[in-house]
């Protein structure tokens, strides 16, 4: 598992002392935030109607979604420090849909939807998971988890990328 | 009357919510605190107050985007524009793209990239550094990212040094951000 005092540093294997670390450095407050925010959208100390297992489930799928190995094992070992059920760690399964699960079968359609292609979420999206019984303050968590997951992988990947250069 | 914008434009439309934003009256002091409400300053916006359902990201969201965008060093602000252009253009999301289209345009006093951009989408012709640039904020923005080992180079050789590449990288992914809130939380609305 990522040390999750910097999970980006972790998976992308920012040496301390090497030519990124000292480019990263520069925006240590950035990097510090994000780790924060990290905190705040998969163990929130109020997770409202979401919980940390569902959180980490859910941050799993979007790893998958982006195929990336390094953030699947990171949300995978946060889903078992979480102590999830059965049925909750099975939302990480990229071919589980929810079944017969009214709930979770909308927030995997929303999160799956929101991961891959925003661009074609609509109002509509939305009502779904109003009539699946979520609260409009639930949306939001929901939309942050998946917002920022989405953004901390895109950094990853981009530092990855500085990592090759001489 | 009121219509849904579906073209990009630099023009900024207005953000309908399609959920209920915080109700101010029933916030709790760590979501004032979040949204840094005075009682000199009551004016916060939709989106902001939609976002404050979700507190414990807000608070960090505020300082990191201001930080990602406006920071000193670096990449040239209006670079930064770019990337979170290149990631709007992506992702569709007409009201961020406007946002900062618009504030590249105000930076450079030049409309031609944008006009560009918007006309040809990801084939938009503009000068090499800003080519490199545009072309890895969108590549960095597919799901899953498609940049590669090249593109880095060819930011590389377009100039740019690690402390704008890291800029860069940031900016194009903090719209992978704010573009999955502003276009799937709401719509944008004009005249």
């Amino acid at each position: 598992m990522a040390d999750n005092k910097d999970v980006i540093a972790a998976i992308v294997g920012i040496e301390p002392g090497s030519a990124l670390a000292e480019v990263v450095v520069g925006r240590a407050d950035i990097m510090a935030l994000t780790q924060q925010t990290h905190d705040g959208a998969l163990t929130p100390v109020e997770p409202g109607g979401l919980s940390h297992a569902e959180r980490a489930a859910l941050a799993c799928r979007i790893a998958k979604i982006n195929d990336d190995k390094d953030f699947e094992e990171h949300f995978e070992a946060l889903l078992d420090k979480a102590g999830a059920s059965g049925a909750t760690a099975r939302i990480a399964d990229i071919w589980f849909d929810g079944g017969s699960d009214a709930r979770i079968k909308a927030l995997i359609r929303h999160v799956d939807l929101v991961a891959h292609a925003p661009k074609d979420a609509t109002r509509r999206d939305i009502e779904l998971l109003q009539e699946a019984g979520l609260t409009d303050a639930d949306i939001v968590r929901l939309s942050e988890l998946v917002a920022f997951v989405s953004y901390q992988i895109r950094v990853a990947a981009g530092l990855r990328l500085m990592r090759g250069l001489a | 009357m009121s219509k849904v914008v579906h073209e990009f434009t630099t023009t900024i439309p207005e953000w309908k919510p399609y959920v209920k934003p915080l109700d101010l009256a029933e916030a709790s002091a760590e979501q004032l605190e979040a949204l840094k409400v005075t009682p000199s300053n009551t004016k916060v916006s939709d989106y902001v107050l939609v976002l404050a359902h979700d507190v414990e990201t807000l608070t960090h969201r505020s300082p990191l985007f201001n930080g990602v965008m406006y920071n000193r060093g670096g990449l040239s602000r209006a670079e930064r524009e770019i990337g979170a252009v290149g990631a709007s253009i992506v992702n569709r999301c007409i009201y961020c793209a406007a946002v900062h289209a618009g504030r590249y345009n105000q930076i450079t006093k030049d409309e031609t990239v944008i006009a560009a951009i918007f006309a040809d989408g990801v084939d938009a012709e503009m000068e090499p550094r800003l080519k490199a640039i545009f072309d890895f904020a969108v590549k960095l923005s597919k799901c899953p990212s498609d940049a590669d080992a090249s593109d880095m180079q060819s930011l590389v050789d377009a100039g740019l040094g690690k402390d704008e590449i890291l800029d860069l990288i940031l900016s194009s992914s903090l719209f992978g951000w704010a573009n999955r809130l502003m276009h799937t939380l709401g719509e944008p609305v004009g005249e």
